[in-house]
């Protein structure tokens, strides 16, 4: 018999969508907000549509308050957080890991560069069609993997991941004459409408040739803040509550009549939805699709930011992601100046940053970056209620 | 034909490594059922000091000795320092720890060595035997009786250790009834330390063969080991040196056949599909008994 | 540390014949617990327990399923830290000591559920037991499976093979390598049929009586284990009910009806 072996915890520290003691897979939003909300869960979609709102209007001082390099940069941040922002769901939701989002994020952007390969001379297809294809493809592919990673469980799943996350890039060489090869497909970058042009300029002055990197910083940013709208919804919907339920509950689950497998099934091809999309943005943003893009270290760094920012938080998957790519250059620049190293060498530091802070965050706090952070205001809140009540 | 044999002589030989490479993983398995991740980083780290100890003078084997020697300390801090305070918790939270450790090893290494590949000198010549007249068997060298042999050495050494020392029964006990070990006064801590570190150095021996095979060292040389490592492992059962040993041969064999006959940019889904057909088919690896094993 | 054996256990060959020890009656417990408070989160499975457990002698724990009886016996062998208490072993008290350290200092805890360790085998299983003493003579693994004959015969096969019975033989035969003082019985009787309880009970009176063994039996079992202890304890959510001897709580009809379901 096996009863717990962990004496002495606070009774009562932490509602009941914190877990009292932060495991990986513990810090999902709440499924049932307070009070209020619960019964009316129009507000919490019109909650998400106004911060959906607010979002945008960020987003659009931000790019047009920085520089055409941060706006790249942004851009990036953008397609990884979407990443992210499915393996999220997959992890803290329905507690399946995967190191196959980048070889996922690959067959996204390989859609979207056969659809827009340079050359083709044809005129190119609407590029909310190329998303909407590439989505699809991955789509498909992640019902095949999900179908597999369903009856996975632990280093089982994470191992036929990785597996994923070696051999997708290989088919990249394999099939060199349609995928390009080593060298990969270069993208045709999108047009971009007169309107822009001239909204932009209205905005920030900028003008001439750096128009196009700021256009497709924006597509990116766009498929950032609709598909957070969307995985926030479906988060805080009965789908949420039922993966969480598949998650921490398998028992109680299955005895209500919830099919453990397909949940995870569906699971996994909500989150290969959102990787395809980052994807596609991917292969606009970088305009190539190469094997080299996708080496299992973009799924471990995926994991990493999904990690780090707290599983089950979008907010934490979106910080996690802007760490990928404002870290790097800052301890390139340190190893260049301070330790005299070659960029490339340099560049190597930002892992082993990631890799320390995967440990760090496991060991000291598995809740991440934002759980950690609720978990600390839920427990004063309680405190403060306790001391409230006794007060009386 | 002469490439069929060819083609299961060079499978055997990979198939060696990749046995030893599964065996650290069911080694530490094992005991904590913990898939060690960062095994594949550990191994290239451990590689890496021996090449500076080739590159400072001394002979091959004296850097495989230092090889194997880092491997023991470096799994034992390991386990000590990181793997302690996860095991026996989530099982999301240990593979997060060890794959966190691989990324950042794989980092520090080529943070100190750089990117780029580097030659690797193997102990044996590379040329094949010419078998007879005009046919020369590519993949029977004296470089892989040496790999095949260092691999068989190393397993039957530690089915001895294993089989008939003190420690071995206490590491055998730690690793299959913790608490009633500990019961029983043995010292289960200690024992999992020496799980890791005796993991690690058959990790470094492996590092060190397949260098030697493919020639060259990189920082991320050890990825697809480490996949190939644990698709045998599984392969094998995950509970079991001899199936490691097994799933090891048998996944080369099949490797080798997909690289001759199809390409080698299909390894790695290969081994995908091999590893997803084993597990639907056959969850408890290919030699599972009925007996008390977790699934 | 390496405590003076009690002579009567160098007794080579047959245990049955040796005086036995008990006779001495010393006032000072072998094993003594005080005030023991064990908490799993908010829930308290131990609230101040305290029992003497002595030389010679079996002391039945019983209650019903959640009394806290596998927490104690846990408790006292350090696999889980009580919040309050103590447990003195010679007057030494061991509370904080870690469970390795037990079988050093002469206590051996076989737990609930027949802790083989599945995957060895049955010789291995006993090896293991002795480990910590070093270099074991072979006549000592003799002298177990002289008392169990049932597992000599199977000493090779894995001991996953064993039977519920066996496996409790093989449990307390391995125990005994340890050459303890003190034993923690937990629930040996659990699914096993009755002949075979009341031969695990015979066997476990007669090494008591024969090695001065002090025995903490934890049961559910009332009826059975009382048959054969000296002292019985009752505990119900995590207190101690009524501690005396074991006959004239067997005799106790209301007692017995509240607390020990017979």
């Amino acid at each position: 018999m096996s009863e717990t072996q962990t004496p002495t915890g606070e009774p009562g520290a932490a509602s009941d969508d914190a877990p009292s003691t932060a495991t990986a897979a513990a810090n999902a939003s709440p499924a049932r907000a307070t009070g209020r909300r619960s019964f009316l869960p129009r507000l919490t979609l019109l909650r998400h549509l106004l911060i959906l709102v607010v979002g945008a209007a960020l987003a659009v001082l931000l790019l047009e308050s920085t520089e055409l390099n941060t706006n790249i940069k942004l851009g990036n941040v953008a397609y990884l957080a979407v990443a992210a922002g499915g393996l999220t769901l997959l992890t803290g939701l329905s507690g399946q890991i995967s190191l196959g989002h980048g070889a996922l994020m690959a067959v996204g952007a390989y859609t979207t560069a056969l659809m827009l390969d340079v050359e083709r001379g044809d005129e190119p297809p609407s590029l909310f069609l190329v998303f909407l294809a590439a989505i699809a493809a991955t789509t498909v592919v992640g019902a095949l993997v999900g179908v597999a990673a369903a009856r996975l469980h632990g280093p089982y799943l994470a191992g036929a991941t990785l597996a994923l996350a070696v051999g997708i890039p290989g088919l990249a060489l394999y099939f060199s004459d349609t995928l390009g090869g080593e060298q990969g497909i270069t993208v045709r970058p999108p047009e971009r409408p007169e309107w822009f042009d001239n909204a932009v300029e209205q905005l920030s002055g900028a003008s001439g040739r750096g128009l196009n990197d700021k256009w497709v910083a924006y597509i990116a940013v766009a498929c950032l803040l609709v598909t957070y709208f969307f995985l926030a919804n479906l988060m805080r919907s009965r789908m949420g509550r039922t993966w969480r339920a598949v998650r921490d509950q398998e028992v109680a689950a299955e005895l209500a009549g919830i099919s453990l497998g397909s949940w995870r099934v569906l699971a996994f091809v909500v989150s290969a939805a959102a990787a395809g999309l980052a994807g596609a943005v991917l292969a606009i943003v970088v305009q190539l699709a190469a094997p080299g893009s996708f080496l299992p270290v973009l799924s471990l760094s995926l994991l990493t930011a999904v990690v780090i920012g707290g599983l089950g938080s979008l907010t934490g998957a979106l910080l996690g992601s802007a760490l990928l790519v404002f870290l790097p250059p800052w301890l390139i620049d340190i190893g260049r100046d301070v330790f005299d190293m070659e960029e490339a060498q340099a560049s190597q530091a930002s892992f082993v940053v990631y890799g320390l802070l995967l440990v760090v965050t496991m060991l000291f706090a598995p809740a991440g970056l934002v759980g950690t952070v609720r978990l600390a205001l839920l427990r004063r809140r309680a405190a403060r209620a306790t001391a409230a009540a006794g007060g009386r | 034909m002469e490439q069929f044999l060819s083609l299961t002589l060079g499978g055997v030989v990979s198939g060696s490594v990749y046995a030893a490479f599964a065996l650290a993983l069911v080694l530490i398995w094992r005991s904590t059922r913990i898939v060690n991740f960062a095994q594949g980083s550990m191994a290239a780290a451990t590689t890496f000091i021996a090449v500076a100890v080739i590159d400072a003078g001394g002979s091959y084997w004296l850097a495989l000795v230092v090889a194997l020697l880092s491997g023991l300390v470096m799994g034992a801090l390991i386990e000590r320092v990181v793997i302690r305070p996860v095991e026996g918790g989530p099982e999301l939270n240990a593979v997060i720890v060890t794959l966190g450790l691989f990324v950042a090893i794989q980092g520090i290494v080529a943070l100190v060595a750089g990117v780029d590949e580097r030659a690797f000198v193997p102990p044996f010549s590379k040329v094949g035997y010419e078998v007879r007249e005009g046919f020369t068997l590519l993949s029977l060298s004296p470089n892989s009786i040496w790999t095949v042999a260092a691999v068989l050495v190393t397993m039957l050494a530690l089915t001895a250790l294993f089989r008939f020392t003190r420690v071995g029964l206490a590491m055998r006990a730690s690793a299959f009834g913790q608490e009633v070990a500990r019961l029983l006064g043995v010292r289960v801590g200690r024992m999992l330390t020496l799980g890791w570190a005796l993991a690690a150095a058959v990790g470094a021996l492996a590092g060190m063969l397949i260098a030697g095979d493919v020639s060259f060292v990189g920082p991320t040389f050890m990825d697809t080991l480490i996949v190939f490592g644990f698709v045998a492992a599984v392969l094998g059962g995950l509970d079991s040196p001899i199936g490691a040993v097994v799933g090891g041969l048998l996944l080369g064999l099949a490797l080798n056949y997909v690289r001759g006959y199809l390409d080698d940019s299909l390894l790695g889904m290969a081994s995908l599909v091999i590893l997803v057909v084993v597990l639907l088919v056959r969850p408890g690896g290919l030699f599972s008994t009925t007996a008390a094993r977790r699934a | 540390m390496a405590e003076p054996h009690g002579s009567t256990a160098s007794g080579q060959g047959a245990p049955a014949g040796a005086g036995t020890g008990g006779g001495t009656a010393t006032a000072s417990a072998l094993l003594e617990v005080q005030g023991l408070t064990t908490s799993y989160g908010p829930v308290r499975a131990l609230d101040g327990v305290s029992l003497r457990a002595e030389a010679g002698r079996i002391t039945a724990v019983l209650g019903a399923n959640g009394a806290g009886k596998t927490t104690l016996l846990r408790t006292i062998s350090g696999l889980v830290r009580p919040t309050s208490g103590q447990v003195l072993l010679d007057g030494q008290d061991i509370t904080r000591a870690p469970v390795e350290a037990m079988v050093h200092k002469g206590m051996a805890h076989v737990p609930e559920g027949r802790g083989v360790i599945a995957e060895l085998t049955v010789d291995e299983n006993l090896r293991v037991g002795s480990l910590f003493r070093g270099k074991v003579g072979r006549e000592e693994f003799d002298r177990v499976y002289d008392l169990f004959p049932r597992i000599a015969e199977r000493r090779e096969n894995p001991a996953h093979t064993l039977s519920g019975g066996e496996r409790q033989m093989l449990v307390i035969g391995r125990a005994l390598l340890a050459r303890p003082r003190v034993l923690l019985l937990d629930e040996p009787s659990l699914g096993l049929a009755p002949r075979i309880v009341a031969q695990i009970f015979g066997l476990v009176r007669q090494l008591v009586d024969s090695e001065n063994l002090s025995v903490l039996l934890v049961e559910q079992n009332a009826r059975s284990a009382l048959s054969v202890a000296d002292t019985g304890v009752v505990l119900n959510l995590g207190r101690v009910v009524v501690t005396d001897d074991a006959r004239t709580l067997a005799a106790d009809e209301d007692l017995r009806h509240a607390y020990l379901g017979f």
